[in-house]
């Protein structure tokens, strides 16, 4: 009896260990339709992180870039989804050995992985989401985003559309690439109470986690109870929960990476767009055609239209849209810089 | 015929028979999810075997599966669930990797403290859901469920501080290269290394382009050493008559409180081992902010299961298992099956295996009723 038991619990465990591997993801993407049409010479592939390929985020993003280039030009794309950081060594190797001709790796924690696997394999091209490179190698790209151009965009549209004269940030795990995010949303803020003549306060959080919704969601309601009625999140799946968070308090919130208004459209009031499969697809279409692009890294925002706001504006109060549009065309043509650092942030505000 | 029904008793041939009708059924698993079954198959067994880097590549994926698989074995013999091997392995990761991070002897010293480091983080955690079941009777299923999310949140603790956070990545340092245990490790990072080992088209796929390290040489020794302690010693007699029937064992003089503690701490510090050889044999050599379980501890009940606990089993249970894992990410960029698709086969063959227990019975039954109409 008690054998029988513990083989029951042993089963049970086993099903509950094997359903964790794939949870979190519903959507079943077919990874790469027959090979058979428009045979290409050039094939393109990528690792995800461990977010996996499916993540509603920059690995999702980065796939569906690499689909559109098979469509455009016949060019044959695959990945791999990485389950745990010991796989991106593995599974560049594994693409690289496929035939690969340039290789993706998706978010800098792949940037050891790349660096490794580009060391060993002089001949294949490799490409980095994020990160960027003390001495890039010469068949190594870095891809790097102006994250503060729409973080100062979006916070413009906070600034503007705060009525406590309180807003928010939740970070996930603070880094250089997060920095972006926070100080040009700060910026923008600024600018748009400059602009208004008024005090606005910016509430900064970070919740030391990508993927902990949970805890996104208590920081983003306690932000909410504290008065702040604008928050925007730089903080992947920990975002969700800020989102949710929104929802319940029936306050805004501001989305990253794609337009997140389908997550709450009452309450998304725009999204700090960072097109990662547009930046993929344009740097493999530019090796695919020969240019050598390695050895460097190569930077996208509003001047590319690799980052922005969505068209969709009908949570925004008048005009708000349009005069985000002008100071997104002072970015564009230089006239303003939003910071990346703190002290960047500083000098900005002290203007 | 009565030969035959011998054979067809034996573990081995049982578990083969379930490995073989696993494959069946995944194959027409695949074929409903529009995945031509064959191929798929094929693919999945080149993915294995086709060249020497896939298998010593299985080789390296296996080893921390196999080692917390002997943990799990270990305490199941003793009557204990050890579902905690989870939370075992993530902690050894963590010790291994604050030691080999803090600290920078010569390797002499310095692998066998990161080693031991994570050997006695493993014991530890392992022995607190023993001693709970010892001493106070909480069964160690809860507790130690409860202590692999403890674990979790602890190592994402450990991320973020100052002292091993690496800069703009989610996961630590990697630990000192003192402490790394590949085979050939510093030499193949050298110019003149490189050169050497591209020569050799075996060396250059097996050993240049993998992480190919010295764990599963332990793996294999430990199981050996753990088989012998089980069945040849006094100590494992003792153990294993607490697993099969506490009441007698105590009333032979055994103490079953004592064996339940010792169970434990063993089995953890093997969780632990596995985790410090995953550290130092590994990259990237340190531990990430994790988003939920990398499942290595629950795999290893996986592997227990298809060895029928047994600890020289777990060798092949696991080997078959980090097949299953590796080959099956060939599915994905050869026949484009979701991973999902993978996690479905490799179920279907573990519980395939766990059914098993239903073929003697079923023998049993054809025979005798073959008897009686003869």
């Amino acid at each position: 009896m008690m054998r029988k038991g513990i083989v029951l619990g042993l089963t049970a465990a086993m099903v509950l260990s094997l359903t964790a591997c794939g949870g979190g993801k519903t959507e079943t993407t077919k990874a790469q339709e027959e090979t058979s049409g428009g045979k290409s010479s050039f094939s393109v592939a990528m690792i995800t992180d461990t977010g996996g390929i499916n993540d509603q985020s920059f690995n999702q993003s980065a796939w569906e870039g690499l689909t559109e280039l098979k469509n455009k030009t016949g060019a044959e794309v695959n990945y791999i989804e990485s389950k745990q950081a010991s796989d991106f060594v593995t599974n560049l190797e594994r693409l690289g050995d496929s035939g690969a001709n340039l290789l993706w790796g998706v978010g800098y924690a792949c940037a050891d992985a790349v660096l490794e696997a580009a060391g060993s394999n002089p001949d294949i091209q490799y490409a980095i989401i994020d990160n960027a490179y003390e001495n890039t190698p010469s068949n190594v790209t870095g891809v790097m985003f102006r994250a503060q151009e729409p973080s100062f965009l979006v916070g413009y549209v906070a600034g503007r559309t705060t009525q406590t004269g309180k807003v928010g940030f939740v970070g996930g795990i603070s880094s250089g690439l997060i920095d972006q995010f926070q100080y040009g949303f700060e910026a923008g803020v600024k600018y748009a109470a400059k602009e208004l003549g008024k005090d606005i306060d910016i509430s900064v959080q970070y919740a030391e986690s990508f993927s902990d919704a949970a805890k996104g969601k208590a920081i983003a309601a306690r932000m909410y109870s504290d008065g702040c009625d604008v928050i925007y999140h730089a903080a992947g799946g920990t975002g969700t929960g800020v989102i949710e968070a929104a929802k319940e308090a029936d306050k805004w919130v501001i989305g990253v990476d794609r337009d997140q208004a389908y997550l709450a459209p009452e309450n998304v009031l725009t999204s700090a767009l960072k097109l990662v499969g547009k930046a993929v697809q344009e740097v493999s279409e530019e090796a695919m055609n020969g240019k050598e692009i390695g050895g460097q890294t190569l930077t996208f925002g509003l001047q590319e239209d690799c980052v922005g706001i969505p068209e969709e504006h009908g949570n925004m109060a008048e005009g708000v849209y349009e005069d985000t549009l002008k100071v997104k065309d002072k970015i564009k043509n230089g006239e303003l810089t939003p910071p990346t650092t703190k002290e960047e942030y500083e000098a900005f505000i002290a203007k | 015929m009565d030969k035959a029904i011998k054979i067809l008793k034996k573990p081995l041939t049982m578990t083969l028979i379930a490995v073989f009708f696993g494959f069946i059924v995944a194959g027409i698993i695949l074929a409903a999810a529009g995945y031509p079954p064959v191929h798929s198959l094929s693919v999945l067994f080149d993915g294995v075997f086709s060249s020497p880097k896939h298998i010593s590549n299985v080789i390296i994926k296996s080893t921390p599966i196999i080692l917390t698989g002997i943990g799990v074995a270990f305490a199941f013999k003793t009557g204990l669930f050890n579902i905690g091997a989870e939370g075992q392995f993530i902690m050894g990761c963590v010790a291994s990797t604050v030691v080999g991070i803090l600290f920078d002897f010569p390797p002499v010293i310095q692998i066998p403290l990161v080693v031991l480091a994570g050997v006695a983080a493993g014991a530890l955690y392992g022995g607190i859901a023993g001693f709970l079941k010892a001493k106070f009777g909480i069964h160690e299923v809860l507790t130690s469920i409860m202590l692999n999310w403890i674990a979790l949140y602890f190592s994402n603790y450990i991320c973020t501080l100052n002292r091993f956070h690496k800069p703009d990545t989610i996961g630590t340092y990697p630990i000192n290269r003192s402490g790394y245990t590949m085979i050939l490790g510093n030499y193949k990072t050298t110019e003149a290394g490189k050169a050497a080992l591209a020569q050799n088209e075996f060396l250059r796929s097996t050993v240049l382009k993998t992480d190919v390290n010295v764990g599963i040489i332990i793996a294999v020794i430990l199981a050996v050493f753990i088989w012998f302690l089980l069945y040849k010693t006094a100590k494992g007699f003792e153990l294993r008559a607490v697993g099969f029937n506490k009441s007698a064992a105590e009333f032979s003089g055994i103490y079953v409180n004592k064996n339940i503690l010792h169970s434990m701490l063993i089995s953890g510090a093997i969780c632990g081992l596995a985790a410090s050889l995953y550290i130092t044999g590994n990259s990237p050599h340190g531990i990430a902010t994790l988003a939920a379980f990398e499942n290595t501890g629950f795999n290893g009940l996986s592997v227990c299961l298809i060895a029928a606990s047994s600890p020289i089993g777990c060798i092949f249970a696991g080997l078959l298992f980090g097949g299953l894992i590796y080959g099956g990410q060939s599915l994905q960029y050869e026949v484009g099956a979701p991973s999902e698709i993978i996690n479905i086969v490799i179920g279907v063959i573990v519980f395939f295996v766990a059914l098993t227990r239903i073929i003697p019975p079923l023998v049993d039954r054809f025979s005798k009723g073959g008897k009686k109409h003869a």
